[in-house]
């Protein structure tokens, strides 16, 4: 076993330094997210950025959350957002796609935000507490079933009317593009 | 011995001194995390002018809320709340990125672009 002292400090030291690679992960590819000119760069960048979330819920004991993140985020959003931006996007001008307006003001205005909320939520004394690491998709499932079961429903609701709503937004411009071209001959049906 | 590690509270960060030290990771941490996001989410929101990008910055934002929820359930709480929490988030966030990308998809077919200093009324 060796001295128990040596053991937990390396222990220790593991656990910083997976905390900072997913920090950096995560912090670097937002900076992509936000400062980046090319669109696609980021919408890729933003995959670094769920994917270093998900790794900060893992190492925060959070499993089921995680790999929600995972599947719901990274193979859903990402992808509806991926597909938007190349349906969207004018090919001619790739390099100017996604232009900022006034970044000289809006910087100085982020650091400052940032300076406060780190001057609050550092100084902050927060209630202690230590939750034990293990599964948590038993205990999570029964919390959506009994003390939040009414939001749960309400989850579902809202889940079909944005799929409903989606779809007929989408649909609506569909057909006013069908009837717009005249050599469509399904448009005159 | 990975759950006593995890669960223990930060050494160097007692009841005496609040300011965290660097090397043992706690809730702070994870807060200034959260917090480096949630600003980055904000300047993407305001000064972007692509309404694809602005979508991500929201992401972005949600992103920070959540991960907060879920720090504050493993140092604050200790129950499972806080992750249930941000479990509705995600859910919410995919609600609201499904809506969002299908009136853009309508905005670029009457606009041609997504501009949004350009697509300045309501209809064509």
């Amino acid at each position: 076993m060796g001295n128990p002292e040596l053991q937990f400090l390396s222990h220790v030291s593991a656990t910083t330094v997976v905390f900072y690679v997913l920090a950096a992960l995560t912090v670097v590819t937002a900076l992509g997210v936000a400062l980046s000119r090319n669109i696609l760069h980021s919408a890729f960048s933003l995959l670094g950025t769920l994917a270093g979330v998900a790794g900060l819920y893992f190492m925060l004991g959070a499993d089921f959350v995680g790999v929600v993140q995972l599947i719901v985020y990274v193979g859903g959003i990402l992808v509806l957002i991926l597909f938007a931006v190349l349906l969207t996007r004018e090919i001619t001008d790739i390099r100017i796609s996604n232009l900022s307006v006034s970044l000289l003001a809006g910087l100085p205005a982020a650091l400052l935000t940032l300076a406060l909320i780190l001057q609050v939520g550092l100084r902050a004394p927060f209630p202690r507490a230590t939750a034990a690491v293990a599964p948590t998709v038993h205990r999570i499932g029964d919390a959506l079933l009994r003390d939040y079961l009414l939001p749960f429903e309400i989850a579902s609701v809202v889940l079909l009317v944005a799929l409903v709503g989606a779809m007929v937004i989408a649909r609506r411009a569909v057909k006013e593009e069908a009837a717009a071209s005249p050599e469509n001959p399904e448009a005159t049906k | 011995m990975t759950a006593l590690i995890l669960g223990a509270p930060a050494p160097g960060s007692g009841a005496a001194s609040l300011l965290p030290s660097l090397a043992a990771i706690g809730l702070h941490h994870y807060l200034a995390v959260a917090a480096i996001l949630f600003v980055l989410g904000l300047l993407t929101v305001a000064t972007r002018r692509n309404a694809v990008a602005i979508l991500m910055g929201v992401e972005l934002i949600l992103n920070a809320a959540s991960l907060n929820f879920v720090a504050f359930s493993k140092y604050a709480h200790g129950g499972v709340s806080g992750q249930v929490f941000s479990i509705f988030i995600i859910l919410l966030a995919a609600a609201e990125a499904c809506v969002a990308l299908a009136i853009v998809l309508a905005i670029f077919r009457s606009f041609k672009n997504v501009d949004v200093l350009k697509t300045t009324t309501l209809r064509q």
